[in-house]
């Protein structure tokens, strides 16, 4: 996965939704998930794995959300 | 940013206005021009300017966002408005609003600038990325930064301050552009473009500061307060200087300023005694570029090439025939009758990017040139092969650094011998006049050179290593610098003692350290007797001045009277009085 400028705003987007701290992890780098030049600036171009971590009192909604939002390849094609 | 120091680099470009500065990088964009980048008169303005910069931010948006709504009303396709949004977003990110009010608190800057640190700093991120679509996003943050840039400036029209202690950096200067600038105490200009008669020259030539132009990319290449050092005269522009570099420049610097016109009378004769004692007059270069200002000052050769350059800076190691495009320039110029070409000079970590992995508790000490060059042969026969091979353009002496004892030339001799074998089988002609020689920089050099002499074809003093080592002093810890000092008596003894080891042997013996250029030990050095002095282009003219004003005669007199004094002090009172007597124009400046 290349997280591409409308990737990363939907996950901005989604993530702004919640309550929850949602961090993306990658080789050790963490990075915020509200923060568009945060994601833009972890360098994960296609192919590259990533782990996304939820917390707080709505982290199960948020975690489903990004699923949907995720397998639905952004919205992509 | 990790905290490893910035990445030394150089540039060249064309030299339009001679002199050297050491100085910081001010960009100068003409976008910027009604973008007013100063300095807070007063820290309690701090607080407004944070305002301002909040301000302007929410004005960008709510101008993004009505063109958002114009967008969607009138149909448009769906692409530019995930991009309005992505740069809404940006202008709504912690971080970036974080970072640029930090910028304004902590260096307290206008609001204007303290953006466009932002934007740097988002800048040096992107550039490490390697995918082209990835990198291209930062376009997305520069058009928020310039749109918030913008706004600011609309409102704001103090006159364009630029701080003092810096090096213009602009694609291109037009005269409205210096004419906005105030540039009374700028050090010199670089930019992208531009030749001999551009604007950018011509200015800098009136205000008899330095400036190199038609760099290609400086703009791009270097961020807003880097380290940069210009010499106009070459055409060089190093970023980043280790302090290495820095120092040699900075003595180059002084050379500039005291080497007037009317010195440059000498640089066309020969340095000979009145007593018609000659002495050898070799140039130290270590850019190609530098070879037209060593004709000009009079050199008679090159006395000292230095060679790191061709390594530093890139980021694969130089092949064969890149090596051989440097050596083939330096050898065989005419008005130069030969060229000496040091192999590789530094520590090990200068091939390494992660430099963790070759970290060294004392790299003076350490695991470099021809340590490194012995234990990574296959790089060292690169070089030797390439230097072999220029032989044929003219007369080339290989000069061997760091040497401390007789295995590492025996060594270093085999290799190239066996280079030699290799390049005369491929059917390759070589020069007929190779010489091979060594730095002596070692003490325990100094101690053994009646044996390394038998082993090679001539000596060079590097006395800046020499003092270094004897002394014990590290040059570049400010603390001890004190202490560094080419008049001790112990230096000075064993300059002598090389000197006689060399020509009790019948060889040549040469000093290419800055000791060689520095006039007041002119007297001397003469009187050890040295055959050869290299050294800074811009001191030839000034040291051979000095050689044409004395005799041998009354140099050896000079140096048997300093051997015999025991204290520093009490010789660099002695020689300073007796330069003065010798040459009281001269020397009005050293100390007592």
């Amino acid at each position: 996965m290349g997280i591409h400028a409308r990737a990363a705003a939907k996950i901005v987007e989604s993530a702004n939704r919640f309550h929850a701290d949602v961090v993306l992890e990658k080789d050790g780098y963490e990075v915020n998930g509200r923060s568009i030049l945060d994601i833009l600036t972890l360098y994960c171009p296609k192919g590259s794995r990533l782990t996304v971590r939820f917390s707080g009192v709505d982290a199960a909604e948020a975690m489903k959300t990004l699923e949907i939002l995720i397998d639905g390849k952004f919205g992509e094609v | 940013m990790d905290d490893d120091k910035a990445k030394t680099f150089v540039m060249k470009g064309i030299g339009v206005s001679p002199g050297v500065v050491i100085g910081k990088v001010h960009l100068f964009n003409r976008m910027d021009i009604q973008a007013p980048f100063y300095k807070l008169s007063d820290p309690g303005l701090i607080p407004e300017e944070i305002e301002r910069f909040l301000e302007a931010l929410h004005e960008s948006e709510t101008q993004l966002l009505e063109l958002k709504n114009k967008l969607v009303d009138s149909g448009g396709g769906m692409e530019p408005l995930y991009i309005i949004d992505v740069h809404i977003m940006i202008m709504h990110d912690r971080k970036f609003i974080d970072l640029t009010v930090q910028n304004i608190r902590e260096l307290s800057v206008s609001a204007e600038w303290a953006v466009r640190m932002t934007l740097q700093k988002y800048q040096e991120m992107f550039d490490r990325m390697e995918d082209d679509y990835l990198r291209g996003r930062i376009s997305d943050i520069q058009h928020v930064g310039q749109k918030i840039i913008n706004n600011l400036a609309c409102k704001h029209h103090p006159p364009l301050e630029v701080p003092e202690g810096v090096v213009i950096i602009a694609s291109d200067l037009s005269p409205s552009d210096t004419a906005q600038l105030k540039i009374d105490k700028v050090l010199g200009f670089a930019t992208d473009v531009g030749g001999k008669t551009s604007h950018t020259a011509i200015v800098a030539r009136s205000m008899e500061i330095p400036a190199v132009v038609a760099l290609g990319n400086i703009t791009r290449a270097v961020s807003a307060n880097d380290d940069i050092i210009i010499d106009g005269s070459s055409g060089v522009v190093i970023v980043n200087p280790d302090p290495e570099i820095r120092k040699r420049y900075e003595w180059k610097k002084k050379l500039y300023e005291k080497a007037q016109d009317d010195l440059l009378d000498y640089a066309g004769l020969p340095a000979v005694t009145k007593d018609n004692h000659r002495v050898v007059i070799g140039g130290n270069i270590e850019f190609i570029e530098e070879i037209p200002s060593a004709l000009h000052h009079g050199a008679e050769g090159i006395g000292l090439y230095r060679t790191e350059f061709i390594y530093i800076n890139r980021q694969e190691l130089p092949d064969e025939e890149e090596h051989l495009a440097n050596y083939r320039s330096v050898v065989g110029v005419e008005g130069l009758s030969w060229a000496t070409i040091r192999t590789f000079d530094l520590g090990g970590d200068k091939f390494f990017p992660d430099k963790k992995s070759f970290h060294e508790m004392n790299p003076q000490l350490g695991m470099r040139a021809i340590r490194f060059c012995l234990k990574e042969k296959e790089l060292f026969k690169v070089q030797l092969r390439a230097i072999l091979r220029a032989s044929v353009y003219g007369k080339l002496r290989i000069m061997f650094p760091m040497i401390s004892g007789i295995e590492e030339i025996r060594e270093a001799k085999s290799i190239l011998a066996e280079m030699k074998n290799d390049l005369l089988s491929e059917g390759i002609q070589l020069g007929q006049e190779i010489e091979t020689g060594i730095m002596i920089e070692i003490p325990s050099a100094v101690i053994i050179a009646d044996q390394l002499a038998r082993e090679v074809d001539f000596f060079s003093i590097g006395t800046n290593d020499l003092i270094q080592y004897t002394l014990a002093i590290d040059r570049i810890n400010e603390q001890v610098s004190y202490l560094y000092e080419p008049l001790h008596p112990a230096v000075l003894r064993l300059i002598k003692s090389v000197v006689d080891a060399g020509h009790n042997a019948g060889i040549r013996v040469a000093m290419c350290g800055e000791m060689a250029g520095e006039p007041a030990y002119t007297m001397i050095l003469v009187g050890m007797g040295l055959d050869e002095l290299s050294m800074n282009p811009l001191a030839i003219p000034r040291v051979k001045k000095i050689i044409r004003g004395i005799t041998l005669k009354a140099s050896k007199s000079l140096l048997d009277k300093v051997l015999k004094l025991s204290s520093l002090e009490e010789i660099k009172t002695f020689v300073g009085e007796e330069m003065r007597k010798h040459f009281p124009d001269d020397f009005s400046d050293i100390s007592q």
